[in-house]
C-alpha cells in the first residue's frame, strides 16, 4: 500500500512529505502519525512541507487535524518548511492553519520542538519544589 | 478572443484531482503566469476538482490556454452532472459546507482567480469557470 514514511529521531517523529499525495494518501498519513505518536511516545512531531506545491483546503485540515490529535496525545507539531507562493496562496484561501506551528526549515524546527521540551521540564521542576 | 491549446480531462477519482493539478501546473507555466499566480490557480483547480468529484459525482475539466493580443492566461471549466447547486450565494459563504470540509472551496477558488463564473441547476449540475490572466 502507498504510504508516506514516518521517520523515529529520538523523542520526535519527522516526516517529509515528498509526493503530491491524493487525498486518500493525505488520511492515511493522519492516520499512521496519530498511531506512531501513541506507540513511540513522541514528544513532537516535524512536518516538512519544502517539496509541496501546493497546500489546499484538504491537506490544510489534514495539518490541522494532525496537529489537534498530536496535541492530546500530548505531542507538539511543527510544520516546516512551506514555500513562499504556497504561503500567499493559503491565506488568500482563507486558510491561516489555526492551532499549527510553523518554522522555517527543519532545524529551526527542531530546535523549537526541543525549547518546548526543555521549557515542560522546568515547569515540571519547579512544580515539585 | 485568439484561443490556443484546448483539452479536456476527465475527473473520476482522487488520482484525477493529482493529474488535474500537474496538467493545470504546466499549462500554467506556459502561458507565463508568475510562480504565485500558478500556485493559485493550481490551489483552486484542486478544490474545484475535488468539488467536481465529491459533490458533482465526477465529471470533466476543460483546460484552455488563452493568446489574445490583448492578454494570456489560463481558463479552466469544471462541469459535472451531479445534484447541483440549490443556493449559489449560500454555497460561496466561507465557512458553508455539505461535504464536512472546510467549506472554502468554492469560495477560496472564487478568490483565487481573476474572474469565476458559476451556473447550477438543481438536478442537472454544475459548471464553473475560471480564469487566470498573466
Amino acid at each position: 500500500m502507498e504510504q508516506i514514511p514516518i521517520l523515529k529521531m529520538g523523542d520526535y517523529l519527522l516526516v517529509t512529505i515528498q509526493v503530491d499525495m491524493h487525498d486518500r494518501l493525505a488520511l492515511t498519513l493522519q492516520d499512521d502519525l496519530t498511531e506512531k505518536i501513541a506507540k513511540t511516545r513522541a514528544r513532537g512531531v516535524l512536518i516538512d512541507i519544502s517539496s509541496l506545491e501546493i497546500v489546499d483546503s484538504f491537506i490544510g485540515r489534514m495539518l490541522g487535524n494532525i496537529a489537534a490529535m498530536a496535541r492530546v496525545l500530548d505531542a507538539e507539531t511543527i510544520v516546516v518548511g512551506m514555500r513562499p507562493a504556497v504561503a500567499i496562496t493559503l491565506v488568500e484561501l482563507g486558510l491561516s492553519l489555526p492551532g499549527v506551528r510553523t518554522a522555517l526549515n527543519v532545524e529551526k524546527g527542531m530546535s523549537l520542538l526541543q525549547g518546548a521540551g526543555a521549557e515542560q521540564e522546568n515547569v515540571n521542576g519547579l512544580g515539585e519544589r | 478572443m485568439a484561443l490556443g491549446k484546448d483539452e479536456t480531462m476527465s475527473i473520476r477519482s482522487s488520482e484525477d484531482v493529482v493529474r488535474v493539478r500537474q496538467v493545470a501546473r504546466e499549462w500554467a507555466v506556459t502561458q507565463g503566469l508568475s510562480l504565485v499566480d500558478q500556485t493559485k490557480i493550481v490551489t483552486a483547480a484542486s478544490e474545484l476538482a475535488r468539488n467536481t468529484l465529491d459533490h458533482g459525482g465526477g465529471g470533466t475539466v476543460r483546460l484552455e490556454a488563452i493568446n489574445s493580443e490583448a492578454r494570456r492566461g489560463l481558463r479552466l471549466t469544471f462541469e459535472d452532472q451531479g445534484p447541483g447547486i440549490p443556493d449559489i450565494e449560500l454555497a460561496l459563504k466561507d465557512g458553508y459546507t455539505t461535504g464536512g470540509g472546510l467549506g472554502l472551496g468554492l469560495s477560496g477558488a472564487k478568490r483565487l482567480s481573476n474572474e469565476f463564473e458559476i451556473f447550477s441547476r438543481v438536478g442537472e449540475g454544475t459548471r464553473v469557470t475560471i480564469t487566470r490572466w498573466k
